[in-house]
């Protein structure tokens, strides 16, 4: 699994709203093979870019009030904040490069 | 310079895998980032896998047979194939990092992607309600109302599995009947969660920000009815993934890789293809072990034909 770091319903205003920068939270679950994919490709953005960009995961399962709030039906789904709003969501998993595409504006 | 690289690693591509590197051809694999084990990562229990009596995880299965390739000496690479060069002797593929590899030899055993039902809200809503993978996002449907569609055993596979979460599954299909294997009919039609809407197919989804419900229109009469629903799966079949050998493979009819016979061997010498992707009709995890077995075989010979050439010619040389 991902090495990033966690962040929960009790921290999520804190690490991610309230965060001075730009983050991506990754809402995954343990059952969701897609998630296991792309996890290690986000620890490889997270590596590279990881000035522009922190990358934090949410597990749905233990987590569901924040879950619930963002109407996540999808998994593996990547929300970007920015000052506290969602400024861009991936849906599913998918290669580096399409990856590095979709978040262009917030790794480069 | 390797003897063959395998592209895909699901039933088809790890099984030529297991045979390949037995034959001490020291198999590359590339398996893709993210759809690595295919289409099984994303099925739950597989009870028709001979040797499993009391069924398996698709995500275990998959993970056996890339243990078994590997203690056998094949090595797995996590990336996308981008592009291909097969024609001459030496076949190049290069990946998504920007590496390439080159081979001898290669088998193409990229399998199957999901059918869209090419509606304009399709891309919209995934994710916000629409889905195609239900053991990845059954879990946000609890108490709610859904549908599948699809009448093949994935289709009623998910909709009986989705009945672990969800109140109320509708199954739409187009026909009014199924193609899915009796257990599976039969297992459905006793789930009292589940019901059927025969004779329909999907004229549109509907929602601003998530899925609230769709159009249905009937088959036969044309007629069309509002369905109101909280989330929509589609399971409506797959399409052979080929467009990476577009131009370069010949393809079949049905829009499957082309191959000579009972074998697996494509138009290009030294390129083979295996598994779903050039199988219109059965498509299952067994027929593409099978079907990977071959390519192996297929792919040993040439390769042996291909060395005796080779020393012969130096000989004469020499």
């Amino acid at each position: 699994m991902s090495t990033a770091k966690s962040v929960t319903d009790a921290t999520f205003q804190q690490d991610v709203l309230e965060s001075d920068k730009t983050v991506l939270v990754d809402f995954w679950a343990e059952w969701c093979g897609p998630c296991r994919a792309v996890a290690p490709i986000l620890d490889q953005i997270a590596a590279e870019h990881g000035d522009k960009l922190e990358i934090v995961k949410l597990n749905v399962d233990e987590n569901p009030q924040t879950a619930v709030k963002y109407q996540i039906t999808s998994i593996p789904a990547l929300k970007v904040y920015r000052g506290g709003e969602v400024v861009k969501t991936v849906i599913g998993a998918k290669p580096k490069p399409a990856l590095e595409a979709d978040l262009a504006a917030y790794i480069q | 310079m390797r003897q063959i690289i395998i592209i895909g690693s699901g039933p088809a591509g790890y099984t030529a895998a297991i045979y390949a590197a037995r034959a001490n051809l020291e198999p590359l694999v590339i398996a893709s980032s993210v759809e690595a084990g295919g289409e099984l990562m994303n099925t739950t229990e597989v009870e028709n896998y001979p040797g499993f009596p009391d069924g398996i995880m698709g995500p275990d299965l998959m993970a056996k047979f890339q243990v078994q390739a590997e203690k056998f000496g094949a090595e797995v690479i996590y990336d996308d194939v981008v592009s291909l060069e097969l024609a001459g002797e030496v076949k190049k593929v290069t990946l998504g990092s920007g590496e390439s590899y080159e081979a001898k030899s290669v088998i193409f055993a990229t399998g199957s992607a999901y059918r869209k039902l090419g509606l304009p809200e399709e891309e919209r809503l995934s994710g916000h309600g629409l889905s195609w993978c239900a053991t990845c996002d059954g879990f946000f449907f609890r108490e709610k109302t859904i549908a599948v569609v699809g009448g093949g055993d994935s289709a009623l596979e998910e909709a009986t599995f989705l009945t672990r979460f969800a109140s109320k599954v509708y199954v739409i299909h187009r026909r009014d009947a199924l193609r899915a294997s009796k257990i599976m009919q039969d297992r459905a039609f006793e789930n009292d969660k589940i019901e059927f809407i025969w004779n329909s197919e999907v004229a549109s989804i509907n929602g601003d920000a998530a899925v609230d419900g769709v159009t249905l229109r009937d088959t036969v009469t044309g007629e069309q009815r509002e369905l109101p629903l909280e989330g929509l799966f589609v399971a409506i079949g797959n399409d052979p993934r080929t467009h990476l050998v577009h131009g370069q493979l010949d393809l079949a009819e049905a829009g499957t890789i082309a191959v000579d016979g009972r074998s697996s061997k494509t138009n290009v010498a030294g390129v083979f293809a295996a598994g779903d992707v050039i199988d219109p009709t059965y498509r299952q995890a067994v027929t593409a072990a099978a079907s990977g077995t071959v390519a192996a075989l297929d792919a040993e010979h040439y390769l042996a034909a291909v060395e005796q050439a080779e020393s012969e010619s130096l000989a004469l040389t020499h």
